[in-house]
């Protein structure tokens, strides 16, 4: 968190900051923003650090999101302009990325260690359950016992 | 001050850190009562020299002393005190005797605080302490030296970054590196008893208080950071999945379920074996945080460091300590006796779900961060996992936890009532929802959703109150006897009931702003109004200021409602002579809990000037919970039962004839 600025100046930034998305780029169809705003949010400014092109200032960021602007008014669905600016841009563009065969480790793993973790504790547990503890009380230490319930 | 001296003063704190490193744990093995107790004397001294070696450089920095390459780097004269001292740590090399001065202050911790440990297992553990020390004053002196000179000197720095000169940021690092560092403690005393292959609650309780003030500090470290990225990187964000936080972030994760798994240690002697691999993972992922942040792996800003011999270094570093930590468990752990049984439906059960759900959580963001690096060097290709990837898996793991938290206080150890916790904590749920849908009306809107997420933080903070409530007895008995019985009750158990409220209310926070925030952005001429949250921000107009290192241009603004003045502030752009830097200073006035959040953006040829308003409803809940947690923390830190100490194991078979002399 310290300092993402520094790269969001160093790589980002011409020569002032300037806000990510500016009133010039912002349609006047409440909806298709709303849709334009989402769809930023999961595309990756490529010149920078971790960025989404709705946080970024650089000017690649805004090109990219007047392009995502154009499509979705072009009467694209969602899909169809990731598809679009993946096939432009690659896999690297996308920050959520999509499941194939470099990315089923990714999805998987956390599935898939909630699983195993669960079954380990599941088998842990039922074998020490099934462990008998201690030994057997001796004969003398039973009478004992049946004396003092007795009582 | 000649810096000179405190280089020599690292020098000989290394050679110190080596001595540590060997004698006591030899004097361990050899049962030597004075080389053992050479240990504390050595961890203590250790400490004074890095501390002389650290207070030289923030001296250089102090007195602008630009015949440094590190203060002619990290400092200008114009600089404001404070800044002058965070630069200290505002760079590579100082940061890395933060890290050094932070370790061996606990390792001198330990050796003062530690009278009532046995000898061998203090003795292995400041040895332990002592590897760590040695191998990072090495790294510091071959590879990163704050202490170099510059010859001719400089008239003028460089500057200390802009973005780090803030008070946030001043902060941030010592309380972040307290916690992280902090772990150490755990990771060493995780060592030792391994080294001696014995293990029980008394350890657990050894190793409790470190953990809780590393986590306590952790939280206040990483809570700061956030803050401060929220206020000053001007796009109002308050998390952002950078791999540098998920650094700091896994370590949290892993320090927690540490935390709750070292109590079933301590209760009940179950378990060890998981426990003493946590403490390990745990200060792995520390070690794991500072080769990210340090080795410019992640070509992040935080990465100081782009040198690739400082990379390998730290690498060697954690390829040490992790595997050898790592294979002596490995060694050790089918040799360690398991403790304690249980049922799966228990307080100990409980707490496993915890671990277990802590633990993936961490290992997801662990394959996050390192994902696209790994794939990127094993088959060329090249992804980004970003925040939409963690909101949704971490998103997801989270929501059987915190629905679990508030029923693990009401369960019973060993075997408890599933059923029985469930109706006491009914009122709770029932109120919890209750208020989140009057929350939601309020609100007019947003996503439907929202209503679950509020109710699930509020259930953790009615859930914790019920805790105490039922404790207390109120409803049962008598108000006077139960307000008695309360103010009976251990610290650790309002501990635990704050930590849980403080989660609970960063929940609400997070919740609230994700779905009710507003955003508008407009481009605004002077007597231009703009709605916020029931407000109304009127723009009055641009004016010109220069600060002691900066010249800014600053816009004013008007906050009414209905017509009043409520507030007025102040949104700048600033620009940095020393390094021709911008950065936005945006501008943030509190009502309550909730914000109103002004960023400047371009003007425009018109007179105008682009402007970024949010809304940001309970946003102070997110860092108000963290407070809350850290509040927690120092509560249960509090509580007798861990300042008095664990009864010691006396009348060891294999110990030494004598006992210490207390």
């Amino acid at each position: 968190m310290i300092r993402r600025l520094v790269l969001a100046l160093l790589l980002c930034l011409s020569a002032l900051p300037a806000l990510a998305v500016n009133p010039d780029e912002i349609l006047a169809d409440p909806a298709l923003e709303a849709r334009a705003r989402a769809l930023s949010s999961q595309l990756r400014c490529m010149v920078c650090q971790n960025q989404s092109i709705d946080d970024s200032n650089a000017e690649l960021a805004r090109d990219l999101r007047l392009l995502v602007r154009e499509r979705i008014t072009g009467g694209d669905s969602d899909q169809q302009v990731i598809d679009y600016v993946v096939s432009r841009y690659g896999e690297f563009v996308l920050l959520k990325p999509r499941l194939s065969a470099h990315t089923y480790l990714l999805w998987g793993a956390p599935i898939a260690l909630f699983v195993i973790g669960a079954i380990a504790m599941a088998v842990y547990a039922r074998s020490r359950v099934a462990r008998p503890t201690g030994r057997k009380l001796s004969d003398e230490e039973q009478a004992a016992l049946d004396r003092l319930l007795k009582e | 001050m000649s810096v000179e001296l405190g280089h020599y003063a690292l020098v000989l704190a290394l050679a110190v850190a080596i001595l540590l490193s060997i004698l006591p744990m030899w004097g361990a093995r050899r049962n030597d009562q004075a080389l053992m107790d050479i240990g504390s004397v050595a961890a203590v001294v250790l400490f004074a020299l890095v501390a002389f070696s650290f207070g030289v450089l923030a001296h250089a920095h102090l007195v602008s002393d630009f015949s440094v390459r590190n203060v002619w780097e990290n400092s200008h004269s114009l600089v404001p005190t404070l800044y002058k001292i965070s630069g200290v740590w505002g760079n590579h090399e100082g940061s890395m005797l933060l890290w050094l001065l932070i370790l061996t202050l606990f390792s001198a911790l330990v050796a003062l605080f530690g009278r009532n440990l046995p000898d061998r297992l203090r003795a292995d553990a400041l040895s332990v302490q002592g590897w760590i020390s040695a191998a990072f004053a090495l790294f510091i002196l071959l590879t990163s030296n704050p202490f170099q000179r510059l010859s001719p000197a400089p008239a003028e720095g460089q500057d200390l970054n802009p973005v780090l000169q803030d008070v946030g940021l001043a902060i941030h690092p010592p309380l972040l590196y307290l916690g992280y560092v902090g772990f150490s403690v755990c990771f060493s005393f995780a060592i030792a008893a391994l080294i001696e292959g014995r293990i029980d609650a008394a350890w657990a309780r050894w190793v409790r208080p470190w953990t809780l003030a590393a986590w306590t500090f952790l939280t206040a470290g990483i809570a700061m950071g956030s803050y401060w990225a929220y206020y000053e990187l001007g796009w109002g964000g308050w998390w952002f999945w950078d791999p540098v936080e998920n650094a700091s972030f896994m370590p949290w994760l892993a320090g927690t379920a540490l935390l709750h798994s070292a109590l079933v240690m301590e209760k009940r002697e179950a378990l060890k074996i998981w426990t003493i691999l946590l403490a390990i993972l745990t200060f792995s992922l520390s070690l794991l945080g500072t080769f990210l942040v340090r080795s410019g792996v992640l070509t992040s800003v935080h990465a100081f460091a782009t040198d690739p011999t400082r990379g390998v270094f730290i690498l060697a570093i954690l390829v040490i300590f992790i595997g050898g930590a790592l294979s002596l468990f490995a060694f050790r752990a089918p040799m360690l006796n398991a403790g304690g049984l249980f049922a799966p439906i228990s307080r100990e059960g409980a707490l496993v779900l915890n671990n277990l759900i802590l633990t993936v959580s961490t290992a997801t963001v662990l394959i996050g961060t390192l994902y696209p690096l790994l794939l990127e060097a094993l088959t060329g290709e090249k992804i980004s996992v970003g925040p939409p990837f963690f909101n949704l898996t971490f998103g997801l793991l989270m929501v059987p936890l915190l629905l679990a938290v508030p029923f693990g206080p009401l369960l019973a150890w060993k075997r408890a009532d599933l059923l029985g916790a469930l109706q006491r904590l009914f009122v709770a749920a029932g109120l919890s929802f209750a208020v989140a849908l009057v929350f939601y009306y309020d609100q007019y809107g947003g996503p439907v959703m929202a209503v679950f997420g509020l109710a699930a933080g509020l259930f953790l903070v009615f859930g914790a109150l019920t805790d105490l409530w039922l404790r207390a007895g109120f409803g049962r008995l008598s108000t006077s006897i139960g307000l008695r019985r309360l103010a009976g009750l251990p610290r650790s158990a309002f501990g635990t009931a704050l930590a849980h409220m403080g989660l609970g209310i960063t929940v609400l926070g997070i919740v609230a702003v994700t779905a009710f925030e507003t955003e508008h952005v407009v481009e605004m001429k002077p007597g231009m109004s703009v709605p916020a949250g029931g407000y109304s921000l009127t723009f009055d107009g641009m004016k010109s200021a220069v600060g002691p290192n900066y010249t800014e241009d600053r816009g004013h603004f008007t906050i009414r409602r209905g017509g009043t003045v409520k507030a007025d502030v102040w949104s700048s752009k600033r620009l940095y002579t020393a390094r021709r830097m911008p950065t936005t200073e945006a501008g943030i006035v509190t009502f309550g809990l909730s914000q109103v959040y002004v960023s400047l953006g371009d003007l425009m040829a018109d007179g105008g000037i682009v402007v970024r308003i949010w809304w940001k409803p309970y946003i102070l809940c997110i860092w108000g919970g963290a407070l809350v947690m850290m509040l927690g923390g120092f509560v249960s830190l509090s509580d007798r039962r861990l300042r008095v100490g664990a009864p010691s194991r006396r009348a060891r078979p294999a110990g030494p004839a004598l006992e210490p002399a207390e």
